[in-house]
């Protein structure tokens, strides 16, 4: 790194969107050329260019050092911090050499690249009760929870409120209501956290919202716009998971008898079965589904897309009304998997998962300690054990006091 | 090239001419398909989200499986979505001996186990990855017999096989983000950009959310018709529905006529390769790529 810093000073130039609501103008682009080291921010280089050139120039900063959140912006057209991009790398990634920088999406300019983050991220923040509800009675001592539960939840908590994952959010795009990857990943925090008292109302609360965790399209933005690896996606995952499979709670967004009728349609033909899995997922993951009032008004409403299909010979009728399977025996070994892992799991309401965050890739043995230590988070486990110890099928037992924290 | 060929579900199901199609340019590009029948569905990011472990395990067996087919250099599939995750899949298998362990020891009763390094690592490319990375860009363009001169053509990536970029390797070396581009450019196609071309199809919340779902579908097809692209072209076989099966409900949604036909990877490669449009199944779709595209002369000549 000594080396990148000895480089000179290089030109490179700025298209930066500017845009001044209360001007009346509309928004117009405007470039400046401004010298710096090539592993100087972009942050930098907005400064330089405000100093030398513009005082208009609005941007929101403080720390410099991605730690603050405040300059969040899109640079050649993705969420990023600008302080925490590199002009060279800016450079690279910019068609045509000229680094474009714009205000984040999913949130009204107030002037240039600041946006109101009042208006969108704080208030979804808000909605999702970000603060810790006790369990009653309040210890005369400290919580003793179990370590990997407390390292679990750090991935959520080191979210710096940047609001890079709201602005590139492409379920929010199309439903500005819609939740959204921030305000979620910090209600996993608390879901996750065996302190709180209330993970049913706040699963219940988030899966019934027609906006709720069931409206992420699953497209992955969010995962790469943090520069946090906060991982929202990921914890909504988590959050969809513990909603259905641990509080068995049933939404009125059909999230989870989609995710019923899918896993037992695989489980049933061990292939996708398309004409069947739609109208259970509206009315009930059984053959029966169908029947129902909510499958058959979907069904109406899905009428001349069907017929549509059967026209064009996509569909032939014989194919949409029989399950295509794979061979007899491949089918048995599936629905052996399927009891060894989801039948020992749904009867003993623990789950086995492997999280990255908490124990590391090995390329050399993860420490032994991690291994051992199984933990049991009210509902989801996120427990990690030896490969000895998965015979058993049970998990391990919670964190011994001794190797808990204390928050 | 010899390849343990996974095609999904869907391209069996409700998008057959995928399936089909592929069968038809694999002989085209010397590429020799073994067909993994005996593998189920990879879940499609739903299996993992009701259990993780169980998404990881039927995988871990379609990789077994394929690590048994002989003389295979890699496995391929046709779907995005089964690119992503298997990929999501294979990051954690990969990355913990332990858990690897685990698995096999579920798979170690059907006498199958997962690998990770049996004289390399266990590689998965969509087709869209294998067309440059193994056949290479100047081979696919030296074997092309009816350029696409004329045709403007938007890339759709969809979602599963551009994010998240370091589980799917991309970086400087391997712009697999950007090889659709390529790919239409090799043809003889004129790559026709637009804002919805790297984001979703909505197909993932159709059954939660059918308006948020059909409006992401018809904007990006509006946003497609706006840079006046003859057709689309997608990896992703559940894009494809999103896109083409439900574009009329798609276009009540967002309230304008659409009529962008969307035509999958093999099928504009096999264009290219002089195959002919019914044989590659381009009737079978919603919107008829026929009726906007005259296929009929040698070169193929965009709509009037």
């Amino acid at each position: 790194m000594a080396e990148s810093h000895d480089r000179p000073a290089e030109p490179f130039t700025l298209r930066m969107r500017r845009y001044d609501p209360e001007s009346g103008d509309a928004p117009y682009w405007d470039e400046h050329t401004i010298e710096l080291q090539p592993h100087r921010s972009v942050l930098e280089a907005i400064l330089q260019a405000r100093d030398r050139f513009d005082g208009s120039i609005g941007i929101r900063c403080s720390c410099r050092q991605a730690i603050c959140g405040s300059c969040g912006v899109r640079v050649n057209g993705e969420p990023a911090l600008a302080c925490h991009t590199h002009l060279d790398a800016a450079r690279r990634s910019a068609p045509d050499g000229v680094i474009e920088i714009e205000p984040m999406g999913n949130m009204p300019v107030i002037k240039d690249l600041i946006v109101d983050m009042d208006a969108v991220h704080w208030k979804k923040i808000q909605r999702v009760t970000p603060w810790l509800i006790g369990k009653q009675p309040v210890p005369e001592r400290e919580y003793l929870v179990p370590r990997e539960s407390m390292v679990d939840v750090t991935q959520t908590m080191a979210c710096i409120q940047c609001g890079a994952c709201v602005s590139d959010c492409l379920a929010m795009e199309v439903d500005p209501l819609f939740i959204g990857p921030a305000a979620l990943a910090k209600a996993y925090r608390f879901v996750g956290d065996p302190r709180d008292d209330e993970h049913f109302a706040r699963l219940n609360d988030l899966a019934q919202d027609p906006h709720g965790m069931f409206d992420c399209t699953h497209c992955f933005k969010c995962v790469d716009a943090c520069p946090k690896d906060v991982n929202p996606m990921g914890q909504i995952m988590r959050l969809r998971r513990i909603a259905t499979a641990d509080h068995h709670i049933v939404d009125q967004n059909n999230g989870e008898r989609h995710e019923a009728a899918f896993a037992s349609l695989i489980r049933d033909n061990g292939l996708l079965w398309e004409a069947e899995l739609l109208p259970r997922s509206y009315g009930g993951n059984s053959w029966l589904g169908k029947f129902h009032p909510r499958a058959a008004k979907e069904l109406i409403s899905s009428l001349p897309t069907i017929v549509k299909a059967l026209v064009r010979g996509k569909v032939t009728p014989m194919g949409a009304l029989k399950p295509h399977r794979i061979p007899k025996p491949d089918l048995k070994s599936v629905q052996s998997i399927y009891e060894r892992i989801d039948g020992r799991d749904s009867s003993s309401g623990q789950r086995f998962e492997l999280n990255l965050y908490i124990v590391g890739e090995d390329e050399e043995p993860p420490p032994q300690e991690l291994l051992v230590a199984g933990v049991a988070v009210e509902g989801g486990a996120s427990a990690a054990e030896p490969p000895g110890a998965a015979e058993g099928e049970q998990p391990a037992e919670p964190a011994s006091p001794e190797g808990s924290t204390s928050v | 090239m010899k390849v343990a060929y996974w095609p999904g579900c869907v391209s069996r199901g409700f998008t057959p001419e995928l399936h089909g199609s592929m069968a038809k340019v694999a002989p085209l590009l010397d590429i020799e398909l073994v067909e993994l029948d005996r593998a189920c569905c990879t879940g499609a990011g739903v299996i993992a989200e009701h259990n993780q472990e169980l998404a990881d395990t039927l995988n871990a067996r379609t990789f077994a499986l394929a690590q048994q087919v002989e003389g295979a250099e890699l496995m391929m599939n046709i779907c995005s979505t089964c690119q992503g995750a298997q990929s999501e899949c294979q990051e954690r298998l990969d990355a913990s001996a332990a858990y690897r362990e685990r698995v096999n020891g579920t798979l170690a009763s059907e006498g199958l186990s997962y690998e990770t390094n049996p004289g390399g690592p266990f590689i998965n490319k969509n087709f869209l990855w294998l067309l440059v990375e193994e056949i290479g860009l100047d081979e696919l363009r030296s074997r092309v017999s009816r350029p696409l001169t004329k045709l403007k053509v938007g890339p759709f990536y969809g979602c599963y096989i551009v994010r998240p970029r370091q589980r799917l390797g991309i970086d400087e070396q391997h712009p697999r983000d950007q090889y659709l581009h390529q790919v239409i450019d090799a043809l003889g196609g004129t790559v026709i950009e637009y804002a919805g071309m790297r984001k979703c199809c909505g197909f993932p919340i159709i059954t939660m959310n059918k308006e948020a779902s059909l409006k992401q579908a018809g904007r990006h097809l509006g946003d497609a018709v706006d840079a006046e692209a003859d057709c689309l072209v997608t990896p992703c076989p559940l894009c494809h529905l999103n896109l083409d099966l439900q574009q009329p409900l798609a276009e009540g949604v967002v309230g304008r006529d659409l009529g962008m036909p969307v035509l999958h990877l093999p099928q504009l490669v096999g264009l290219a390769l002089g195959l002919e449009p019914k044989e590659l199944g381009l009737g079978r779709h919603v919107v008829r790529p026929t009726s906007v595209i005259d296929w009929s002369t040698s070169v193929v000549g965009a709509a009037a």
